[in-house]
């Protein structure tokens, strides 16, 4: 991948940090986002993904470190960083009196937006969340889908450089999830810099190019999900298999490139391996007079990143703590 | 510091535009109208009753419609006192703390405004519909005097029910301030209303009692006193005391402006008192004179409790 243009870079933060009384709920976190790129802040509760977002949004002051926000500094220049920067809060929530409309109407004319182009922008934000239909009628009504897509609608329709998603599909069934992921990717396409919190991996992972792992306030790891994967797995060629057979381990590691063999379950293997060894682990096994009854590459997943970066961190703690 | 870019009128009109659309159409507020127009009406008619008989001789008639009661009835200034406070806080106590409960203060602190312009929209809003329905209470008195007495106010009249307006709705303002102050110190709404409800009473019914409490522990009383009455000292703590209330301030205030013939608010020595022509009433310009302490007192209370919301609001974390 080609290093980004330093125009590209639209988020910068540098050791920034935030002290509640003496505790830090960031603790120096080192930033870069680019246009059109969609980030993933993961990481578990209160590690500071929330505090991050409200710092670059100048909503919270941060007590040391740099930011700069499609140029400017949200503690010194708050409303214009505002304008630029689209948000969508963890728990959203609009006026229930009015109707969908209205409420875009008044964010609208609070962001300074006057005159016919603010009707066509909504019905257009409306039409892209595919709430047209439904833009009349009082929210009440609305669903919790519903509600959160309104909210990706204010986002477009305030056509910001920046959107900052925070957990924008946790509470969201499987179908309602897989579109509002949708619209995130069609906000990339405006090359618009998503900025999205969650904890829900496999949707991160479905959309982000980058992510950054939090973890007690500190960036713990930050790339591409193979270069996680790479970093906190170590890296290699998975693969899993399920087969029956005397001694199977031992076959394992008779093949050349095989790096690690870990038992998973009755006649289930994990193995991690320098290259692609599928063909040569069938034949073997079948050699040996086994039975393969499953033999799969391990796509590395954001999960297991997750998991085995935080059981190596407890497991450290409790060394630490012994 | 650098300045702020930016008006503070753009955000501060939108917002008002929209609460003041809230207010006007919402159930609570139709509920506190009619509350008012039913008791002052109630209060006004029995006051026509008797004004019937002395039309001829009143020079102030339609002054009296507002400051005469006829028992069981009070007066419909008496009435205000009571209603104003409640019709404020009705339309104040979960302003910001209602924002909050919506989820829907971070979106709306995340577009381009800054806090200010929220928090004075939303007064202005709450004064604005206050004035609406004081306005409409005042025209509906005057009309229903016209029909039943059948003289016009004359220009004195109406320029001191103009004064009797805007010092309600200084009153109305301080009430509805306490009340967002409420609002932004307390997250839950019930708590809020709760609080801003308990020092009304507070100040409408206990502080004329604890400061007549207060007075008679600082300077208790003598045997002289029960022989001339009460001392000066005690009579002016006790009216300082007295005036920390805005209910005491509005209700002194009222006095001089609807009362025409009220030349002081507080003790008065005989000498004071010579040439003066008793019971003769003052002009226009002099009873406003009187008053200003108080009317100013009231608009000064409004400010500081503005600014002691703001400060507090400005502090406080978004996150909800």
């Amino acid at each position: 991948m080609a290093e980004p243009a330093a125009t590209d870079i639209i988020i910068a933060a540098t050791g920034l940090r935030k002290l509640y009384g003496r505790v830090p709920a960031v603790d120096g976190i080192d930033l870069a986002i680019r246009r059109g790129e969609i980030f993933g802040l993961l990481g578990p509760n209160g590690a500071g993904k929330t505090t991050t977002i409200l710092m670059l949004l100048g909503l919270t002051e941060a007590s040391g470190g740099t930011v700069t926000v499609a140029g400017f500094n949200p503690m010194r220049e708050p409303l214009a960083v505002k304008r630029h920067v689209g948000y969508l809060p963890d728990s959203v929530g609009f006026y229930d009196n009015l109707t969908a409309r209205q409420n875009l109407r008044y964010t609208a004319r609070l962001a300074g937006l006057r005159g016919q182009e603010t009707e066509d922008r909504i019905s257009d934000g409306l039409r892209r969340v595919r709430l047209a239909e439904v833009g009349d009628k009082k929210v009440t009504t609305f669903s919790h889908g519903m509600r959160r897509r309104l909210g990706l609608a204010e986002v477009i329709m305030k056509r910001a450089e920046i959107a900052i998603l925070d957990e924008p599909t946790s509470g969201l069934d499987p179908q309602a999830t897989f579109e509002f992921l949708d619209m995130i990717r069609g906000l990339k396409a405006d090359r618009v810099a998503v900025l999205l919190s969650s904890h829900l991996l496999d949707q991160v992972q479905a959309v982000c190019d980058r992510v950054a792992l939090f973890n007690r306030g500190k960036i713990a790891i930050e790339g591409t999900v193979e270069k996680l994967s790479q970093q906190v797995l170590g890296g290699g060629y998975g693969v899993e298999i399920e087969a029956a057979g005397s001694d199977l381990p031992r076959v394992f590691a008779g093949i050349s490139g095989v790096l690690r063999v870990t038992q998973s379950g009755d006649g289930k293997y994990r193995l991690v391996a320098s290259r692609d060894i599928r063909a040569e682990l069938g034949s073997a096994i079948v050699a040996s007079g086994g039975a393969l009854l499953r033999l799969d590459h391990v796509e590395p997943s954001l999960d297991t990143v997750y998991r085995h970066y935080f059981e190596a961190q407890h497991s450290e703690e409790q060394h630490g703590a012994a | 510091m650098a300045r702020r870019s930016g008006s503070v009128w753009t955000g501060c009109g939108t917002v008002f535009l929209k609460e003041f659309a809230d207010h006007l159409g919402s159930g609570r507020m139709r509920v506190l109208e009619w509350l008012v127009l039913l008791t002052g009406i109630g209060a006004v008619y029995t006051a026509i009753q008797d004004l019937k008989s002395t039309t001829s001789q009143d020079p102030f008639l339609f002054l009296r419609l507002f400051t005469d009661s006829h028992d069981p009835l009070p007066s419909f200034m008496a009435v205000l006192g009571f209603l104003i406070p409640l019709v404020a806080i009705g339309l104040g106590f979960d302003s910001v703390n209602g924002e909050f409960n919506r989820r829907t203060m971070s979106r709306i602190l995340a577009q381009p405004v800054y806090r200010d312009e929220l928090l004075l929209g939303k007064f202005f809003a709450g004064i604005a519909t206050l004035a609406v329905a004081l306005v409409t209470l005042w025209l509906l008195i005057i009309g229903l005097g016209l029909l039943t007495l059948g003289v016009p106010p004359t220009s004195e009249e109406v320029f001191r029910g103009i004064a009797f307006l805007v010092d309600s709705l200084a009153y109305g303002g301080l009430w509805l301030a306490v009340a967002m102050l409420c609002s932004v110190i307390f997250r839950a709404a019930a708590t809020s209303a709760l609080v801003a409800l308990g020092l009304w009473l507070l100040m409408s019914v206990l502080w004329p009692l604890l400061s007549q409490f207060i007075t008679s522990a600082i300077f208790p009383t003598t045997q002289l006193n029960l022989l001339m009455g009460p001392s000066y000292q005690q009579i002016m703590l006790q009216q300082t005391l007295a005036r920390l209330s805005p209910n005491t301030l509005y209700a002194e205030s009222l006095l001089g402006i609807m009362h025409p013939s009220t030349r002081a608010l507080g003790p008065v020595f005989m000498d004071q008192l010579e040439g003066a022509v008793m019971g003769n009433p003052l002009p226009l310009g002099q009873s406003l004179l009187l008053v200003w302490p108080q009317v100013t007192g009231l608009i000064a209370g409004v400010i500081v409790l503005f600014v002691a919301a703001y400060v507090i609001f400005q502090r406080q974390e978004v996150r909800a």
